[in-house]
């Protein structure tokens, strides 16, 4: 069976992110003066073939332990749909 | 598809049919669109182009491949181009700077040189407009994060600011490679037989038709025109040039070309042009990266990093095996035929045939009419000013430092790379850029200079003075020049004064190449730089190449020491038409420089070197922007050290002293010692000693009085 | 004395860090390719150089902590053999997790590319036996990614064990925010592992190999691996267990 994922890897709470901090100045000189807080991060969009839904998530986290997400500053949320 | 839909006017239309002896097809018609727009064929220009010298004892290639190549000695070459790559820049300013950047590179490495050095022209509006700042933003982000990633320094540059460009940035990419000139390749070796290969990034719908986007004004709507605009993948380009200059080293390639304005067919057809054989290509085997692509999409698509491959036969699968190690796809779509045709076939039948001359090059020149303006001598007059009072001089010398054109540019920069290669003597922020050639045992300096009012005001001499002042940065720092590149962006063609401008311009900078000895080598045209808000100043950008051995010491400024004895090389009055000065105090763009004069120009430069060659000086520098006083001013930023100096002022003049600009004029740091030897040098010239470096203030007679704390607050204060 | 530096796809001052090595006399270097799964024998140090490898695409030096040559580079780490991180190498190092925390984007967003002054804290590495403790130095920074990040209670620890070799510093060695190109966490430019014989750090020694180019500060940690090296036959097994 085919199925998506979406991994969505975002910086942990503790961590500074200079990049969100310049994105929020310049959307509030946009006029967004209502903005509170401005993170980074990104999505991974993956097509894996797996027996069942449990092992494609299980593969896909693999994937997040093996290279996707760099656990000592990220961490990651997996969206699985089947195709 | 009608002749005008594909960007043809009726009379090429006319001249095409006559020359092919029949109507074109649908895709031969795309393919004349985008190969006779002017950003391909130059048909505007051709005809002024052949103005400029090209040859010269150390040309070993002029106009005509994708780089010109210099002779530095030892059997090693030096590649060097600027390209401009405005229009893309005004609407996507990251990938549009970016793929400028790539898009040079990859000229250079087409000739099998390695780059070694980048310089980057950027022409903006004023500063205080945010729009303005996030086009720089952009812009500048693009060159750095292109040329960084892709491990070429990017050594110096030069950023002018303009109402004029608001709506019209420009961004004009220089870079120069070093190569073997036993392993040069060029367009013209490929022979019936050979095996044609695209070696790179797949192709997909980037830049469709983009040649020809530039080659018009951009529209109110050219938002809207975002498919147009290609992506760089430095990394791509990084891979590409280590495989092809293997593929080089180890004799694999027979002729290469790199795919820049209209991809596959302008690369393609000029090798078959060049080389004088015909070429058939399976548009079928060009790998895609998108699906239903038209054999005519497939021919312009602008892809980045890609490069057209010419090989023997039996080097196809080496070739092949080389690019699979670095991780590049490499495909066989064509070969080299006898017969001078250049065809396209898919799914098995002919989709174009057409004489490989007729398509790159051949466009009818278009003549367009020439008359200078209606207010042109009013143009040439300095407008009348009201002189600052005694107390201002010291404002005025202050709200210079601070004017965006002549305040120092750290924090442009210092987004790049300078030292990768660890080749840079001398990076960014000076008058000359400096790398070391280790192969060629020799020092390689670059200046980039551009001077956009003065071309307004007076085009004959703004050009001459733009070549001239690149060429005297060289050889105050000890160069010989060895050629130089330029890029003429200037707005449509079509406006007779317009044309006018463009013609003066390029006669001169001939005129001055002829004097200086500098031929041009390579270089690049930009026309229609317009839009509806109006149109750029005449923007010649030149990069004048010179070389030193290794052994020679070059004079650089900012060597100064206290006990120094100052030295003012050239006619104490300048002029302050068009000046920095004028302008910064809101005059209208008026006022001629210094007619030029080639005599004085080449004496000039020969007794400059000789000052440098001979170690007569510590430090030394021109005078350009701002006049003496700037000048003055930078040196001791520079040299971290102040100055008691006495200038021969005359009230009637003394605006023309302190701030007049044009013409050869030096200003040397000398040390007691060496006084008698530097003055020997410059025997029959206007030669004034005005002081002495010390202290730590700067201080001209009662006219100016600074602490170097206030000049480098100004130069280097908030941006 | 041999050093091996591993070139990756996007790798750009390898060629520097060759050439610099190139240099020293007694040192024999040559190039080695990622996917290459062994060392040339007798190999002193690994280099891994500054550059874009692969890209920097999904983090800086991800894709090539992940390449075949890291096996071995690992192994020949915990043999006790040295291995230097420059710039994307520290990135590679820290990925790899043969040095602790992580390089992220600088403080200001943007690529920085300066002389940069540098204070060296500890001198008993490998790396760093030629200089002096508390010395001033000059090497180059190149780079978008250099802010160095660890958890504060790692932090700690890091700094406890005295695993910082190298900080930004003014003139006077004051190490302050001000003179922080880039935000990293206690100013840190280069840190050790706890063994001491892994280093990984942001500014380019390469560059600062040569006084044309701008300094010879740089050269006193080439000097320091070779006389690490040469004094390694007669060392009896004290000190940092190497």
């Amino acid at each position: 069976m085919r199925f998506r994922a979406e991994i969505i890897v975002a910086l942990k709470g503790g961590v500074l992110d200079t990049q969100g901090k310049a994105v929020f100045s310049s959307l509030r000189r946009l006029g967004h003066l209502g903005l509170e807080d401005v993170r980074i991060g990104r999505v991974v969009s993956v097509v894996v073939d797996a027996p069942n839904a449990a092992e494609a998530r299980s593969e896909v986290e693999a994937m997040c332990r093996n290279l996707l997400v760099n656990d000592l500053i990220e961490e990651a949320r997996v969206d699985l749909e089947a195709l | 598809m009608d002749f005008k839909k594909a960007g043809l006017s009726a009379k090429e239309y006319e001249a095409l049919v006559q020359e092919l002896g029949r109507d074109p097809n649908e895709t031969e018609l795309q393919l004349f669109g985008v190969m006779w727009s002017e950003h391909c064929s130059y048909k505007s220009t051709r005809s002024l182009l052949k103005l400029f010298p090209t040859e010269g004892p150390a040309v070993l290639q002029g106009p005509g491949e994708n780089a010109g190549v210099v002779d530095l000695g030892q059997g090693i070459g030096l590649a060097f181009k600027v390209e401009s790559h405005n229009h893309p820049s005004a609407v996507e300013p990251y990938q549009g700077a970016a793929t400028g950047v790539g898009g040079i590179i990859r000229d250079i490495l087409a000739m099998g040189a390695r780059p070694v050095a980048s310089m980057d022209g950027l022409f903006f509006g004023s500063p205080e407009s945010p729009r303005v700042r996030r086009l720089q933003d952009g812009i500048v982000r693009g060159v750095g994060g292109y040329g960084n990633a892709v491990g070429v320094p990017t050594v110096g540059g030069k950023t002018v600011y303009d109402p004029s460009y608001a709506e019209n940035p420009l961004v004009n990419a220089f870079c120069a490679g070093v190569v073997s000139l036993d392993k040069m390749v060029s367009s013209q070796t490929a022979r019936p037989g050979q095996k044609v290969l695209l070696l790179g990034s797949r192709t997909g719908r980037d830049g469709i038709a983009g040649a020809a986007f530039a080659s018009v004004e951009l529209s109110e709507d050219s938002q809207s025109s975002r498919p147009q605009i290609q992506i760089g993948d430095p990394f791509a380009e990084k891979l590409l040039i280590e495989c092809c200059l293997e593929l080089l080293e180890e004799g694999l390639v027979a002729a290469m070309q790199d795919m820049g304005a209209a991809g596959v067919v302008s690369s393609s057809s000029e090798v078959a042009a060049k080389s004088g054989v015909g070429m058939v290509i399976d548009m079928d085997r060009i790998p895609l990266r998108e699906a239903g692509m038209t054999p005519g999409e497939i021919a312009l698509s602008e892809s980045q990093e890609r490069m057209l491959l010419v090989v023997d036969p039996d080097m196809v699968n080496e070739v092949e095996r080389r690019a699979r190690r670095w991780g590049l796809e490499c495909a066989p779509i064509g070969v080299i035929t006898e017969e001078r045709r250049y065809i396209y076939t898919s799914q098995g039948s002919v989709v174009v045939d057409l004489p490989p001359e007729l398509i790159g090059g051949n466009a009818p020149i278009i003549p367009w009419e020439s008359r200078p303006p209606h207010d042109g001598e009013e143009r040439k007059k300095i407008p009348p000013t009201v002189r600052p009072s005694p107390e201002g001089w010291n404002d005025e010398l202050l709200a210079l430092l601070r004017d965006p054109n002549l305040r120092c540019q750290e924090a442009i920069f210092q987004q790049y790379d300078s030292m990768v290669q660890t080749n840079t003597l001398a990076g960014p922020g000076g008058d000359v850029s400096l790398i070391r050639v280790p192969q060629a045992k020799a020092q390689v300096a670059f200046s980039m200079e551009a001077d956009p009012w003065k071309c307004f005001t007076d085009p004959f001499n703004g050009g001459a003075e733009t070549v001239a002042r690149s060429v005297r940065a060289l050889s105050v720092c000890g160069a010989t020049p060895l050629g130089l590149t330029n890029c003429l962006n200037f707005p449509s063609p079509e406006k007779p004064d317009q044309f006018w401008e463009l013609q003066e311009v390029i006669r001169g900078m001939a005129e001055a190449c002829r004097a200086l000895a500098c031929p041009v080598v390579s270089g690049n045209v930009s026309l229609y730089n317009e839009s509806p808000a109006g149109r750029i100043l005449p923007t010649p950008v030149v990069v004048a190449v010179g070389s030193l051995s290794d052994h020679d010491a070059p004079l650089i400024g900012g060597q100064g020491r206290a006990g120094d004895r100052v030295f003012l090389v050239g006619s104490p009055r300048a002029s302050l038409g068009a000046s920095r000065y004028l302008l910064r105090r809101g005059a209208p763009l008026r006022g001629t420089p210094p007619p030029f004069s080639g005599a004085w120009e080449a004496d000039f430069s020969r007794r400059a070197r000789a000052v440098a060659l001979g170690r007569h000086a510590r430090s030394g520098r021109i005078i350009s922007g701002g006049g003496l006083a700037v000048a003055l001013a930078k040196e001791l930023l520079a040299s971290e050290v102040g100055a008691l100096l006495s200038l021969p002022l005359d009230w009637r003049w003394d605006e023309e002293i302190l701030f007049g600009e044009g013409g050869p004029r030096a200003i040397y740091a000398v040390a007691s010692e060496g006084v008698a030897a530097f003055r020997r040098l410059w025997e029959g010239w206007p030669l004034e000693e005005i002081g002495v470096l010390g202290g730590s203030r700067l201080r001209v007679d009662d006219v100016l009085n600074l602490s170097c704390d206030d000049l480098t607050a100004a130069w280097k204060g908030a941006n | 004395m041999r050093s091996a530096v591993i070139v990756f796809p996007g790798s750009n001052c390898d060629r520097d860090a060759l050439r610099a090595l190139a240099e020293v006399p007694g040192m024999k270097v040559g190039p080695l390719w990622h996917d290459d799964t062994t060392l040339p024998p007798e190999t002193d140090l690994v280099v891994l150089p500054g550059g874009f490898s692969y890209g920097d695409y999904l983090r800086p030096g991800a894709l090539a902590a992940r390449a075949p040559i890291m096996a071995e580079v690992r192994r020949h780490a915990d043999r006790g053999g040295l291995v230097l991180g420059i710039c994307n190498g520290f990135q590679i190092l820290t990925e790899s997790r043969l040095l602790p925390g992580a390089l992220l984007p600088n403080r200001d967003t943007r690529f920085i590319g300066r002389p940069c002054l540098l204070r060296v804290d500890r001198t008993d590495t490998p790396f760093t036996g030629a200089y002096q403790k508390g010395q001033v130095v000059q090497f180059p920074i190149a780079h978008a990614d250099g802010r160095f990040y660890l958890p504060e209670e790692d932090l700690a620890r890091l700094e406890q064990r005295g695993q910082v070799v190298f900080r930004y510093c003014d003139a006077a060695g004051r190490v302050e925010p001000s003179v922080n190109p880039n935000g990293a966490a206690h100013h840190i430019a280069g840190i050790v592992n706890d063994r001491g014989n892994v280093l990984g750090l942001m500014p380019h020694p390469e560059r600062a190999s040569d006084p044309r180019i701008g300094g010879e500060d740089g050269k006193g940690v080439w000097d320091s691996v070779v006389a690490w090296c040469q004094n390694k036959g007669k060392r009896s097994g004290h000190g940092h267990g190497f």
